[in-house]
């Protein structure tokens, strides 16, 4: 009787595993080999020199090696993390205000739902176009050069290409501007996911909104708020496409604003499958190694 | 039945064998591919073959017909090297590839030649292969061919261009600060690079920028060098290109020129509004890139003018190979001798897109008359310097690396011009850095 009840919860339970193969299946092709040969091939030499291929041979650490005592790979993990600052940093703060002025019902916001499409509008163009239409705009002989000379603000046309501070900031800036809807988002859902009971409890022990905020809503935020800063610091942490095209792949003036995935991205011109491998593998060990120092950080208080 | 068939065969070679060259050729095509696949990175062989390949018709954007074969241009733009991308993945299994879908022909540039004529990759086809001997291409210039020429001495591909180029300079200008457009006297006031830092100056003083950029003048720096840029494996800076970067960081710092990119809105601006009083270039600079169609340009005004410059040097050219694998050679064979040796269609060309032809006796015929004056040089004629320049210009010290080192050389220098590098062995440091990255089997210093 009792064998008979566990086939029956293994047949099942079956169903659990057949509904678990699609997934299954993408994820082994996908996500798996792939992550499994870069391994691999990081311990080879292997690129194409013009139309001849050099290797594949093994070469064991070598290319672990070059990278972290040849290859600027410090400078180029600090550019990205101080873009992503840069572009982090006001964009959690806009979202923060943002959400809590969209989830306040004291204030009873007309458009909302405009204004909520609005904000997540520049994150539904392509970040190369969005760059694309940067570069055009800043260029030197561009309108916000011609603008700014003509009001009188500048007297020669300023090269924001030119200079680290305006490179780093305009990437900065595109970050922010792109990806504050969509933090702005998540934030109310976690905000709207507070009870009223909470707020209307202050309201009466005549807490100000200010407190509330500070003293309510933010502590018990805290959840989602790690959610977005991990995610946002693994994007960050991939940072391509907008210093990429901002400035043409040179991540100049002197590849201060050079990337990590740039830096990946130049091994491609000689096809360097090794070198290109083991940097991968490196940034995946940094990203699992932030990524945990961020969640130990933030949710700390938490496991009390 | 099979009997009858090998004896048909047979007489079809003898046939071949007897009948004149004219004949077999059509004949041949009969027995050849249907589809002519040509890969490109631009529009112009596209409308050189448009409008002199005799029988072409053009069908749409990226379709056209030879007879009954059916042309297809895929052209890929040469950004990021995506140009290069796509012919390394295709060509190496170009003799295995479908016959439709086999390249025929694809086109090559002098940065990279060397990569695509190279005896042991072999995917570009041997002249002597295709059946063009060097009779048949005698009146090209001979560096044309050198650059071409693989480590067995075998010719791989052919080109129309001749692209000894020269410093074209803004007439206005030139009246205004040097007193006189005349071709010898701005000659005289550019003749060598010392003169030419001079009236550089005076150019600032008037408030005219002498370059677009300095990336203007590298080449011609660059092409006057002593050694290639790599030896045994070693990345070497000449002397030449260490000048280019003093007399760059001088003209920079006194406002002589900018560090713009070529072919950037900033760089071309000098095409219409009259700000800057010379470019660098060859014969397709001024017919293709100056914008002589467009009515506000200078050149439509026919306000420029060409003199030799400090230096004689070569840009660019366009040269035709026939992939290997091809299953179209003797059509293949027929545009590469067309295109590259007739004279009345090279002549053609040269006069309806004021393109430098590669063939010694248009040139002569073009230099002799007024039928090589171009309206855009407001009715000079340039092509006796640009024959004397082809017969100059030396190919010995160009290597497989030139594109990447050229390029990279230019992007780490720019950073010493802007200030954004201490000084210039900073922004070597760079280029080093970049080269390694571009070609890992390299060495530097």
């Amino acid at each position: 009787m009792k064998q008979k009840k566990n086939n029956a919860v293994v047949r099942y339970n079956r169903w659990g595993y057949i509904f678990l193969i699609p997934f299954m299946v993408v994820f082994v092709v996908f996500q798996l080999i792939p992550l499994v040969t870069t391994i691999y091939n990081s311990f080879f030499e292997n690129y194409m020199s013009g139309l001849k291929q050099i290797g594949p041979n093994f070469v064991g650490l070598k290319n672990y090696i070059q990278l972290l005592t040849q290859g600027d790979l410090m400078k180029y993990f600090r550019n990205t993390m101080i873009m992503w600052i840069l572009g982090f940093i006001p964009q959690i703060l806009l979202s923060l205000l943002l959400g809590a002025w969209f989830t306040n019902p004291q204030l009873r916001l007309k458009w909302q739902r405009f204004f909520k499409t609005v904000i997540y509008l520049p994150n539904l163009i392509m970040a190369s176009a969005f760059a694309m239409l940067f570069f055009t705009l800043f260029a030197k002989t561009g309108p916000i050069n011609s603008i700014l000379v003509n009001m009188g603000l500048f007297k020669q046309p300023y090269d924001f290409m030119a200079h680290v501070g305006s490179v780093r900031g305009l990437v900065a800036a595109m970050n922010c501007l792109m990806w504050f809807g969509n933090t702005t988002i998540l934030l109310m859902a976690g905000m709207m996911g507070i009870p009223d009971s909470l707020y209307e409890a202050a309201e009466v022990d005549g807490a100000t909104p200010t407190q509330i905020f500070f003293r309510v809503t933010l502590p018990l935020l805290r959840p989602i708020l790690i959610y977005v800063m991990i995610t946002s610091l693994i994007g960050g942490l991939q940072m391509f496409d907008v210093p990429q095209i901002l400035t043409n792949g040179t991540g100049d003036p002197m590849r201060t604003s050079m990337t990590l995935i740039m830096y990946l991205n130049k091994h491609l011109y000689s096809k360097n499958f090794g070198l290109a491998g083991a940097l991968s593998v490196l940034l995946l060990i940094l990203t699992a190694i932030l990524s945990a120092i961020v969640f130990r950080v933030s949710a700390k208080d938490d496991v009390h | 039945m099979k009997k009858r068939m090998m004896s048909l065969i047979s007489l079809a070679l003898v046939g071949a064998m007897i009948l004149p060259n004219a004949v077999i050729a059509d004949e041949a095509a009969a027995d050849e591919g249907k589809v002519l696949n040509i890969q490109v990175w631009n529009e112009e062989f596209k409308s050189r073959i448009t409008d002199h390949y005799p029988g072409y018709e053009a069908v749409d954007e990226t379709h056209g017909k030879i007879g009954d074969v059916d042309v297809n241009w895929t052209i890929t733009p040469s950004d990021d090297n995506a140009y290069q991308n796509n012919l390394d993945s295709i060509l190496p299994g170009n003799v295995d590839a479908a016959a439709d879908d086999k390249v025929d022909i694809f086109l090559i540039e002098a940065d990279y030649a060397l990569k695509y004529v190279d005896a042991d990759a072999n995917v570009a086809m041997t002249m002597a292969d295709l059946g063009i001997n060097e009779d048949d291409l005698a009146k090209q210039y001979k560096y044309t061919q050198d650059i071409v020429t693989d480590a067995n001495g075998m010719l791989r591909a052919s080109s129309w261009q001749a692209c000894s180029a020269g410093l074209i300079y803004n007439r206005e200008i030139a009246k205004e600060v040097l007193g006189s457009d005349d071709p010898a006297d701005v000659q005289e006031a550019v003749k060598d690079w010392a003169t030419y830092a001079e009236t550089a100056g005076k150019m600032a003083e008037a408030g005219y920028k002498m370059a677009a950029t300095v990336n203007d003048t590298y080449r011609v720096y660059s092409n006057n060098v002593t050694t290639p840029w790599v030896v045994d494996g070693k990345v070497v800076v000449d002397d030449n290109i260490k000048a280019w970067v003093d007399d760059s960081k001088a003209a920079v710092d006194a406002g002589e020129t900018t560090t713009a990119e070529l072919w950037s809105d900033d760089w071309s601006q000098g095409f219409y509004d009259g700000t800057v009083f010379c470019y660098f270039g060859p014969a397709w600079f001024f017919n293709f890139c100056m914008h002589a169609d467009d009515e506000t340009s200078i050149a439509a005004k026919g306000g420029w003018g060409y003199v030799e410059g400090p230096q004689g040097f070569y840009w660019g050219g366009t040269w035709i190979c026939a992939a290997q694998g091809t299953d179209n050679p003797t059509l293949v064979k027929d545009i590469i001798l067309t295109m590259t040796t007739d004279n009345d269609v090279m002549k053609e060309i040269a006069q309806a897109d004021a393109d430098c032809v590669n063939n010694k006796e248009v040139l002569a015929e073009l230099a002799a008359d007024d039928s090589g004056n171009l309206e855009l040089l407001g009715g000079q004629n340039p092509y006796e310097m640009l024959a004397a320049g082809a017969e100059n210009v030396d190919m010995s010290n160009t290597s497989p690396y030139d594109q990447g080192c050229n390029e990279e050389f230019q992007g780490a220098m720019k950073n010493y011009f802007d200030g954004n590098a201490a000084d210039y062995d900073e922004a070597l440091a760079q280029f080093n850095t970049a080269i390694v990255e571009k070609y890992p089997e390299l060495v530097v210093e």
